[in-house]
């Protein structure tokens, strides 16, 4: 909450639904961060062949019917399962609720690259004459098109749109979303962020090129951040959607709350296209800080961003020690390491696993850290097994993103 | 392509264009959209399908010769006579 808000300010979660890598719903998803347990796989993809990734299991014909399936896009068949499983944990009188009051806004890191990817493919085998090319394009190619294809399925129609932030995306969307009921242009925020980022072959390429792309005779070991010998990002897919709504309403009809969001912060570099930039990503930890009103001692878990990437990896850890360095019970993790970096996903996924700890008070891990890279230490960073503590009140989540976009969520125990 | 082929090519276009409908019952002289849920996006499809498959090409003019099985069983006929079926 910001310092002196009425109670109409206060925004809490009360529905997640999600799909990972390693789980398609939060309670196994939460096991898998905790047990250890890796959703990387094997995977293929034209063009760039054998490599690894994040891959989703979710049941697609759960809320779409196939002609949906077909018609529409991976991401928003991930949208519209999040979103739907978030409604149904929330306790939603769904029927009764009024669609006009209800907000969706998803975060992507980039849509369009699929599908787009997939016409061209298609059109080679007719000589590129574009008589051929679909009349589903632009639908599924349109910016909006997650949260578009969610406000379809659910019959919403107060206002959707996607929120293109890079990787801080998932964490764009959750901002998003408590804004807009701040202000009152919604009464309920399905707010978060979705990947299809699997299903092009261009950002594995681009990756690649880039020298930032992940591997491993053992997949389940390829996403390695802060670890001597991490060699780059594994791609995952997955989404996240929370049920956002103003605390009075929540705590009105008895809803079961997850959390507070407490505080918030998006900022930029302006100094590189790729290359982040840690003094900017710690004003925005301290900017959300502050507004949470809180200070770094405040913190029990800091979610970091971290993808395996040689430099990024070493430079958000500077940003935390330059946050956190004196405080005594933080505690540091990564969900990257279990499931790749999700994209536009990954904010709002790496918070969904962290805020079971409220219940629980453990602090799951970053794994595969073979051999810590001694520019990665940190203090408090729990390393391969879970952290069990007496008490978790304050989680911070960090998200970054390319073209320097740098996001922080800050949920408190309620 | 014979009357009979054509009705089968157009079925299984809609199969993948309708994939949770059952096209057993599809009436030849009554609307395919008073049958099946489908609407301009699906027929678009169809003409889609007919161009990449056969070479067909169907005019905007013509889209409305494909409402019901038979009408565009008889569109097509002229058209795919001498087509084989793939």
């Amino acid at each position: 909450m910001i310092a002196g808000a009425d109670q109409r300010e206060r925004i809490v979660i009360t529905g997640i639904g999600l799909t990972a890598p390693n789980g398609n719903d939060l309670p196994t998803y939460r096991e898998s961060l905790l047990e250890g347990r890796s959703g990387v796989t094997p995977y293929e993809i034209r063009y760039v062949g054998k490599t690894v990734a994040g891959v989703c299991k979710f049941d697609e014909l759960r809320y779409q019917k196939r002609k949906d399936v077909r018609r529409g896009t991976r991401a928003g068949s991930v949208g519209i399962y999040c979103a739907n499983e978030a409604i149904a944990d929330s306790g939603l009188d769904w029927p009764n609720v009024d669609r006009a009051s209800v907000g969706v806004f998803v975060g992507v890191t980039e849509h369009g690259n699929v599908e787009t990817e997939n016409e061209i493919h298609e059109l080679k085998g007719f000589d590129y004459d574009t008589k051929f090319w679909s009349h589903h394009h632009n639908p599924r190619t349109v910016a909006n098109n997650p949260a578009g294809e969610i406000s379809l399925n659910l019959g919403i129609t107060g206002p959707h749109y996607t929120i293109g932030a890079a990787c801080a995306a998932g964490n764009a969307g959750i901002i998003q979303g408590t804004q807009l009921l701040r202000l009152g242009e919604c009464d309920v925020a399905l707010a978060g962020g979705v990947s299809e980022s699997i299903h092009t072959f261009g950002i594995f390429a681009s990756f690649k090129s880039q020298g930032a792309l992940a591997s491993h005779e053992d997949p389940t070991r390829a996403s390695r951040p802060f670890d001597a010998q991490r060699n780059g990002i594994v791609v995952a897919e997955g989404g996240c959607i929370y049920v956002l709504e103003r605390y009075d309403d929540a705590r009105r009809r008895g809803a079961r709350i997850y959390g507070e969001i407490a505080g918030y912060a998006m900022n930029s570099d302006a100094s590189d296209f790729v290359l982040p930039n840690p003094e900017r990503q710690a004003e925005c930890m301290a900017l959300a800080l502050r507004r949470a009103g809180m200070n770094s001692d405040d913190v029990d878990i800091v979610s970091t961003h971290a993808t395996g990437t040689a430099s990024g990896d070493v430079q958000e850890c500077q940003a935390v020690r330059r946050v956190f360095g004196a405080s005594p019970r933080i505690r540091v993790n990564n969900a990257k390491s279990f499931i790749g970096h999700s994209m536009g996903a990954a904010g709002a996924l790496e918070l969904a696993g962290n805020l079971p700890a409220f219940y629980d008070g453990a602090c799951h891990a970053t794994i595969n850290v073979d051999e810590l890279d001694p520019e990665c230490e940190l203090a408090g960073l729990v390393i391969n097994q879970p952290h069990e503590s007496s008490q978790v009140d304050v989680i911070l989540n960090n998200s970054f993103g390319m073209l320097g976009i740098n996001s922080v969520v800050i949920v408190k125990r309620v | 392509m014979t009357s009979g082929e054509i009705k089968e090519v157009v079925l299984d276009i809609l199969e993948g264009i309708a994939p949770d409908e059952d096209l057993s019952g599809i009436v030849d002289d009554v609307p395919l959209r008073e049958q099946l849920e489908l609407d301009s996006m699906d027929f678009l499809d169809i003409v889609m399908e007919l161009r990449k498959r056969y070479r067909v090409q169907i005019p905007e003019d013509d889209y409305v010769e494909l409402a019901t099985m038979q009408s565009t069983v008889d569109y097509l006929a002229p058209l795919m006579k001498d087509l084989q079926k793939v």
